[in-house]
């Protein structure tokens, strides 16, 4: 996976970065919300790069005591959701107001001949752990994603 | 990492003198080459460890040590709960207890090799592997606490496994002191259709030969001869182990803040041992070993179901049963006392020497079994427990050959197809529902698990006995 895999639209695009065992996700975005959305393409993206339907929709809330304890409990929620309902996600709507997020994911159940999923996101962690706009104003969201 | 960074005490022993808030020195046990290419990150967390409150003797990293997260993953580190020591969440890291077992088939390559194709066929249609697979076992919440409480031996009474394993297992295959209603509910949902299944990333079953035997004696103790068939399964406590990482992480990073611990790292969330957010992590950790020993006992009993079907007169055997991702309270001598402590070993391997009460009477003259798996292509080895790793890094040794580039940089320099028809060619079988899977697991991904295991032993931590060549490997 490259930037040149990633989707640009203004400041939104996801890109993983390199971890020995493991690996990295971060997402870019105009504000904190559009980081994590893509933050969570990326999240997909560890598992499969096949296309998946957004045929159902999944809520999620997480609260946490800031921004990036916000965005490993937001990862974590939609890990928790892939592994109890079976599914993949590839679309994603953050709202954020001060430390609650409130999420919509939208996915199919995993399909294992076409999704060939490669592996399973066992949790985010706070390693490598920033979200922060640079000198531009574009925000980014990264963690370590074990697997 | 620069050599010149340490105090080099031997030919495997690099010392990190105490500095800053270090309240012990680092110890990162490998040979000059693994050394320089160990990531600088193995430096930073063995040294952030030394930080962590009540702290006993060192912050240790085995041979494979490599950038983890909070701990670094080859890590070991011991607390004593009389002196401020802590249990830490990402000490154990969110695979709980994952893990290997090696089971002995009675069987010889010349057997195997006639079934091989239709062997991996079966093996990777039965063994549920990968994101996506489905176990055959569904836990009501009676079930599973019951299974949260009893480990391999809860497996036994449901007609998964045999009587004879428990004594192979650590801790007897049943793991003391596990609380289920320390457990979210969260975790045991994720893990209500899990038991059986083998997951993914690193995770695999091999049918494996003994390849090369170093110690004649030990591994007559050990039942293993050239050219023996066994059976390597790798996994751990799946979903509901994820959960409990994920859900304590976050409590005890206030937790420690509350009791006035300053982490190094955030990851390195801890709480005092004396707490009641500790001993409620211990209660749900150890269910969380329960669920790893119960599942390796699973797999191991769906194992023998298909050699069943394929050699009716043989019976697979299990030689030993460890985990990697735990915190034990065990006792060690530490400055001519013993004491009990509380040993993490984040992707290391309990590596009891001769003699020790714990180990079955049938092992006990020669030492623990350590199994150690190495990749794909370039195979395993068997070690025995060393006396002299009690004193070197309270009786730890490495437990894989380790990463030595990342799952990224491996997709960008393999195909998963050429792999998997590359070692068709030299005779090992992969099946895999995922081409890309086995691309980011592609041996030369891993570091030389030779030159680790040859550091291991030249360490004093434990000593080879056997290499292991892989025919079949099911990955997930």
């Amino acid at each position: 996976m490259s930037h040149s895999a990633a989707t640009v639209a203004s400041n939104r695009r996801w890109e993983h970065f390199p971890h020995d065992a493991d690996v990295g996700v971060r997402g870019f975005g105009a504000t904190p919300a559009e980081a994590f959305e893509q933050a969570a393409q990326a999240l997909t993206a560890v598992v499969t790069h096949a296309e998946i339907a957004a045929k159902v929709l999944v809520d999620v809330r997480c609260v946490a005591p800031d921004v990036e304890l916000l965005f490993v409990e937001w990862l974590n929620a939609i890990i928790y959701e892939m592994a109890v309902r079976g599914m993949l996600f590839s679309r994603f709507v953050v709202r954020i107001e001060g430390t609650q997020l409130e999420g919509t994911l939208w996915g199919e159940p995993v399909d294992v001949s076409r999704h060939s999923p490669a592996c399973e996101p066992k949790g985010a962690t706070y390693t490598a752990l920033k979200v922060a706009p640079d000198a531009n104003g574009v925000w980014s969201a990264a963690c370590i994603v074990d697997v | 990492m620069d050599p010149a960074r340490f105090t080099r005490v031997d030919d495997t022993t690099w010392r990190i003198e105490p500095y800053g808030a270090m309240r012990v020195p680092a110890i990162i046990y490998a040979d000059e080459d693994l050394i320089r290419n160990m990531d600088d990150k193995v430096y930073e967390q063995a040294t952030n460890v030394a930080m962590l409150p009540g702290i006993v003797q060192a912050s240790y990293a085995m041979p494979d040590a490599h950038w983890g997260y909070g701990f670094p993953i080859g890590g070991v580190a011991a607390f004593d709960p009389d002196n401020g020591g802590v249990v830490s969440a990402g000490g154990v890291g969110f695979d709980i207890s994952c893990g290997v077992r090696t089971m002995l088939t009675g069987l010889t390559v010349s057997d195997v090799l006639p079934v091989q194709k239709s062997l991996a066929d079966s093996l990777f249609r039965q063994i549920p592997a990968g994101v996506g697979s489905k176990g055959a076992i569904t836990l009501d919440a009676f079930d599973m606490d019951a299974m949260l409480a009893g480990g391999a031996c809860w497996a036994l009474e449901h007609g998964w496994g045999d009587a004879r394993d428990l004594e192979r297992i650590e801790e007897q295959g049943r793991m003391v002191g596990a609380k289920p209603d320390c457990v979210s509910e969260r975790a045991k949902e994720r893990q209500r259709r899990e038991m059986g299944t083998l997951g993914s990333g690193n995770h695999y079953l091999e049918i494996q030969a003994v390849a090369e035997i170093f110690d004649a004696k030990v591994a007559q103790v050990f039942g293993l001869r050239q050219d023996d068939i066994v059976v390597a399964i790798h996994c751990g406590s799946r979903g509901l182990g994820h959960q409990i990482g994920t859900e304590f992480l976050k409590e005890m990073v206030v937790a420690a803040e509350a009791s006035g611990i300053a982490l190094p790292d955030r990851e390195l969330a801890c709480a005092p041992i004396n707490s009641e957010v500790g001993q409620r992590y211990l209660g749900a950790m150890r269910a969380a070993i329960n669920c790893a020993l119960a599942n390796r006992e699973i797999l191991g009993h769906y194992a023998r179901r298909i050699f069943g079907h394929f050699f009716p007169d043989h019976d697979l055997r299990l030689l030993f049963d460890v985990s990697h991702n735990t915190c034990k309270v065990e006792p060690h001598v530490v400055a001519g006392k013993r004491r009990d402590l509380f040993v993490h070993r984040k992707g290391a391997t309990r590596a009891f020497g001769p003699g020790h009460e714990s180990l079955p009477e049938a092992l006990r003259a020669v030492g623990q079994p350590v199994l150690i798996g190495g990749s794909m292509g370039t195979g395993s080895h068997i070690l025995v427990g060393e006396a002299t790793g009690e004193q070197k890094a309270f009786s730890s040794a490495c437990h894989g050959a380790g990463r030595a580039l990342s799952r990224h940089a491996a997709l960008k320099q393999w195909s998963g197809r050429k792999i998997m028809d590359d070692l068709a060619a030299r005779g090992i079988l992969i099946r895999s529902p995922s081409t890309r899977g086995v691309a980011e697991e592609a041996p030369g991904a891993y570091k030389d698990v030779d030159a680790v295991v040859i550091a291991a032993e030249h360490a004093g931590l434990a000593r080879r006995v056997a290499r292991l060549r892989p025919l079949i490997c099911i990955k997930g």
